[in-house]
């Protein structure tokens, strides 16, 4: 009921027209209202569309990037070196699996899973989103994948995953050859920001750290494909766009023969020390071994940091490749060169004889330098003065050379410089010479110093891969070589075979001089006085040789060398380099043992043993042609 | 306009407007084509059982003579502002608000019933007396919207109270209050802007504000809603992603997709061709209900009849303006198009109220 009376003098009409003046005020102002949303919807769905249509794809659109598979690495013979193994791992989505508590406690039951693997995959499950896959334990044994497979029904949402993993099946033998991978550091990333490869290493967690795995990263790593996904907003997966496959790495060939490495290892046994064996045609690197060595699989699971100190503190220094690494006097493995150059210089003729009464004085003075052979090796020419390796001819010789016109004329035989061979760890050692002294020592050059110089001693340090190529130039007669491990790239179909430098380096005034060097060389291993006669006068094929020993402490005038007397870390370095057959060259061997003593008596039985080995395979080879090589 | 003897059709004497209701069932079709976009066949059936209830309350009210209303409008208010003070007592707690009344078969907002009864009150007052309305009317007619409002901005339902409070308004507006006293409300409620933010505003709801000002600021955060809302709008460009392709959405970017949100999924699909079709009904609805207001045949249904429909473009402005990044997301549903029963049945009620007032009038006067 209407409580008041309503009011007589109520004026309807202006009532209606008070009240439709109202309404038509509100409706302007709802038009204004609108015409406000209409102007910011505009802007919004007509103005901003471009930026917002990229945004809103930016939401739904993740492009995952798909890592290539690496590049798989090959012996000569194709006995493959470095291999991407599947490795299996359990992992749960947790939202799929029924009863997660009671799963892994079955689970445990199962695998053994340790308190530690439980604990990592509950703290794991607490922060991550339970649609993502969470590893349960990596590198399942066979075993294990089996166990879990015959049971899988029982557990919904596991499931057991392959990746690939990079694995060296010879381990150690060829560690310094190939190098490893590890996992990509900060270090390696600011490198592969610096050459703007960003992009070509996501998705990838390893990089080659050394060895041909860091040489030839570019080639056996590939090009990774992308795969471009829908996603929720919670990050899950909803759909693929679109998949452009990886370019997988390409696989390599290396010139190291497996049965040639594993001997020369084989033949290093506990020594410290470095074996190389190349081709002297071609520089193709046959074998390479650096010992002690290690095992690269350490470095590819992760190597605990007790073990790496221990790597890294030992006095044998395993991580050092002493092939390309390790610095040696080069001893009397020279004396070839030194001879050539002081023909080449007319220091000497074939026919200078000097006398050695087992020590020589430096002219107007009195600074005396022994010969190894205490009582002398008498009246000696050339020849005999390599074959006996007669050190009082060398001071002679070299004395009357001087380093200016030694230095750089060992340096066109690579010593102090690259081998160019490939492999990054590489060191130049020290190829001494007047700047070289004063810039290093602050010091003037000394006669003396030169004397030293003259039988590979003093400051004059090569490293094996060093030896090895100015012995292949001398076989080659001053032709240059490029010692390379890399034989081929396996592409698809194709072969590439990279081209080597063999232009002349070393030019002589007459070819007799190089028949001199070389006959002497020869005469090392064939003739009755040589040093290493006792190694090679009964083998087979003909072998030119030198051996060295190197002083690794200074031993006084009148002291006496007694290995037994002065402790294993300062005994002589033995080294021996050769190549055969002497006639036409096809294989060059450096043999350097570290504290072994006598260089003929050591190291030349190793070298003998490896061509031993190596002519063996060519006699089968060409006696019973292999199916591979008819055929091609 | 005339009542004639042809316009007593036959939804004239079921007591339904057919401009409405048509204005209405587009808007309807609307929603459940977005609803089923976002939430398939079973949020669509769900909504259509709510759409049957809530056009089931709407034609029973529409019988309803407008009389009735301004007989029972007293009680029904007294009733419940008690309702509202008990909920604050005793309600059922939910999202952080207290808002529901549990009946133990059903749960239950009184504060939708105030929406409804708000404006009637008010209008119920003011129409005692002659129009314009005067200061000291006016006055107590502004206590009678405050009280409601605050018991239930303070549940928290900042969205309702504003509704509830509008609805009041739009009645004083309409009954011709004066323009001075207009400006001099308008200069009061600006100076209450600092009270409010300081002292009576919580935390959240500050934020919203803030978020509203600068929602890159946190964009994870509290910025995320409006981001995602805004880049839902604003990519579907203007034709739209087309039905059941919008990626925000269907990639539930989105919040709220079915609720509050579900103008960002409309315009996302259906671009901007389908916001101008849409705010083009809500334009037909709204200008009908104003139609139906002057028609009215006194001050009473006049007034609550432009009140309902001015609310009912509250609602669509603020949730509007609140997707768009216009205004603070404050929990208002885009009116008949949201998922959610309690509103529409609401809504609907309210345009059953409308086509009651149209469709009894006790005599035909010709103007």
């Amino acid at each position: 009921m209407v409580k008041r009376k309503r009011n007589s003098i109520r004026n309807h009409s202006a009532e209606s027209a008070l009240f439709m003046r109202r309404t038509i005020v509100v409706f302007l102002g709802i038009l204004l209202a609108v015409g406000v949303l209409f102007i910011n919807l505009y802007y919004l769905q007509i103005n901003s569309f471009d930026t917002y249509k990229t945004r809103s794809n930016a939401n739904r659109i993740s492009v995952q990037t798909v890592p290539p598979n690496r590049g798989l690495i090959y012996d000569r013979n194709g006995v493959i070196l470095a291999e991407n193994r599947p490795v299996y791992s359990l992992q749960v989505i947790a939202n799929k699996a029924n009863d997660l508590k009671n799963d892994i406690k079955r689970l445990t039951a199962l695998l053994s899973l340790t308190d530690d693997e439980i604990e990592k995959f509950n703290k794991s499950n607490r922060y991550s989103r339970s649609f993502k896959a969470i590893t349960i334990r990596d590198q399942l044994t066979p075993e294990e994948v089996a166990l879990f497979t015959v049971n899988q029904h029982l557990f919904k949402g596991f499931s057991i995953q392959a990746s690939l993993k990079r694995y060296y099946p010879f381990g150690n033998a060829f560690t310094h050859v190939l190098g490893y991978i590890a996992k990509i550091n900060n270090r390696d990333l600011e490198k592969i920001e610096a050459r703007d490869e960003r992009a070509r290493y996501q998705g990838t967690h390893y990089i080659g750290k050394l060895g041909i795995e860091k040489y030839y990263e570019d080639i056996l790593h590939g090009q990774p494909g992308q795969r471009q996904v829908e996603v929720d907003s919670w990050g899950k997966v909803i759909r693929t766009l679109s998949f452009t496959a990886p370019t997988p790495g390409k696989d390599i060939k290396l010139n190291i023969d497996i049965n040639l490495q594993l001997k020369a290892q084989e033949l290093l046994g506990d020594n410290r020390g470095s074996i190389i064996l190349m081709e002297a045609k071609t520089g193709a690197i046959l074998s390479l071994v650096s010992a002690p060595s290690y095992d690269p699989n350490l470095f590819v699971t992760g190597i605990s940091q007790k073990k790496y100190q221990a790597l890294l503190e030992s006095r044998d220094r395993p991580l050092i490749n002493r092939a390309t690494q390790g610095r040696y006097p080069p001893a009397s493995t020279i004396k070839p060169q030194m001879a050539l150059l002081a023909l080449d210089e007319k220091v000497i003729t074939e026919d200078t004889k000097v006398y050695d009464p087992g020590w020589w004085i430096v002219p107007n003075s009195k600074r005396r330098f022994r010969d190894w052979k205490r009582w002398g090796h008498g009246l000696v020419d050339v020849f005999h003065a390599i074959e006996q390796s007669c050190d009082t001819f060398f001071y002679d010789t070299s004395y009357k050379l001087g380093i200016d016109r030694i230095e750089p004329f060992m340096r066109l035989f690579g010593f102090g410089e690259y081998s160019g061979l490939d492999l990054a760890e590489e060191t130049k050692a020290i190829m001494p010479s007047r700047d070289w002294k004063r810039t290093r020592f602050n010091q003037p050059w000394y006669d003396g110093d030169t004397i030293s110089i003259g039988i590979g001693q003093g400051y004059w340090t090569v490293t094996p891969i060093q030896l090895t190529k100015a012995t292949a130039m001398l076989a080659r007669r001053g032709d240059n070589i490029k010692p390379h491990i890399l034989q081929s790239i396996i592409s698809a179909n194709e072969t590439v075979t990279p081209e080597y430098d063999t232009s002349k380096k070393v030019t002589l005034a007459s070819q007799r001089y190089w028949d001199i060097a070389l006959q002497a060389m020869q005469g090392v291993t064939s003739k009755r006085r040589g040093t290493a006669y006792r190694t090679f006068g009964d083998a087979p094929y003909t072998v030119a040789g030198k051996s060295g020993t190197a002083q690794v402490i200074n031993i006084k005038e009148d002291e006496v060398y007694d290995a037994d007397k002065i402790s294993e870390r300062h005994r002589d370095n033995a080294m021996f380099i050769a190549f055969a057959p002497f006639e036409s060259p096809e294989i060059v061997a450096t043999v350097v043992l570290e504290n072994a003593g006598g260089g003929s008596t050591n190291a030349a039985p190793i070298a003998r043993a490896l061509f031993d080995e190596y002519f063996e395979q060519q006699k089968q080879a060409s006696s019973t042609p292999t199916t591979s090589s008819a055929s091609n | 306009m005339v009542s004639t003897q042809a316009q007593k059709s036959i939804f004239y004497r079921l007591h339904i407007d057919p401009y409405l209701l048509l204005g209405l069932f587009a808007l309807m079709s609307i929603s459940l084509t977005v609803l089923y976009s976002v939430g398939g066949y079973d949020m669509l059936y769900r909504q259509v059982t709510r759409l049957a209830i809530a056009l089931t309350v709407m034609i029973f009210i529409a019988q309803i003579p407008p009389e009735w209303y301004q007989r029972w409008t007293p009680a029904i208010f007294i009733v419940s502002v008690l309702l509202l003070i008990a909920v604050l007592v005793i309600g059922h707690t939910g999202k952080g608000a207290q808002r529901w009344l549990d009946l133990g078969f059903t749960k239950f907002q009184p504060s939708e019933i105030m929406k409804l009864i708000m404006p009637l009150m008010v209008a119920y007052y003011v129409s005692q007396f002659t129009m314009p309305t005067r200061f000291k009317q006016a006055f107590i007619a502004l206590l009678i919207v405050v009280i409601p409002t605050l018991l239930i901005a303070k549940q928290p339902d900042l969205g309702t109270s504003i509704l509830v409070a509008s609805s009041g308004i739009f009645v004083l507006f309409l009954s011709g209050v004066s323009w001075l006293y207009i400006g001099l409300a308008i200069a009061a409620v600006l100076a209450f802007v600092p009270i409010l933010w300081f002292f009576l505003m919580l935390d959240y709801q500050r934020g919203r504000v803030l978020t509203l000002l600068n929602p890159e600021a946190d964009p994870l955060g509290a910025g995320y809603h409006i981001i995602q809302s805004k880049i839902a709008i604003g990519s579907g460009g203007l034709w739209g992603k087309g039905w059941m392709h919008g990626t925000q959405s269907q990639l539930e970017f989105l919040p709220e997709r079915h609720t509050d949100f579900i103008f960002s999924v409309f315009s996302e699909e259906f671009g901007f061709v389908g916001v101008l079709v849409l705010l083009s009904i809500y334009i037909f609805i709204i200008t009908r209900g104003l139609i139906i207001a002057n028609q009215a045949q006194d001050a009473f249904t006049k007034l609550i009849a432009g009140s309902i429909t001015l609310t009912f473009f509250v609602y669509v402005f603020v949730n509007i303006g609140m997707v768009s990044g216009l205004l603070p997301v404050v929990g208002v549903p885009l009116p008949i198009v949201s998922f959610g029963g309690t509103s529409i049945v609401t809504l609907l009620a309210g345009f059953g109220i409308l086509m009651s007032i149209h469709t009894h009038k006790r005599f035909n006067i010709k103007r």
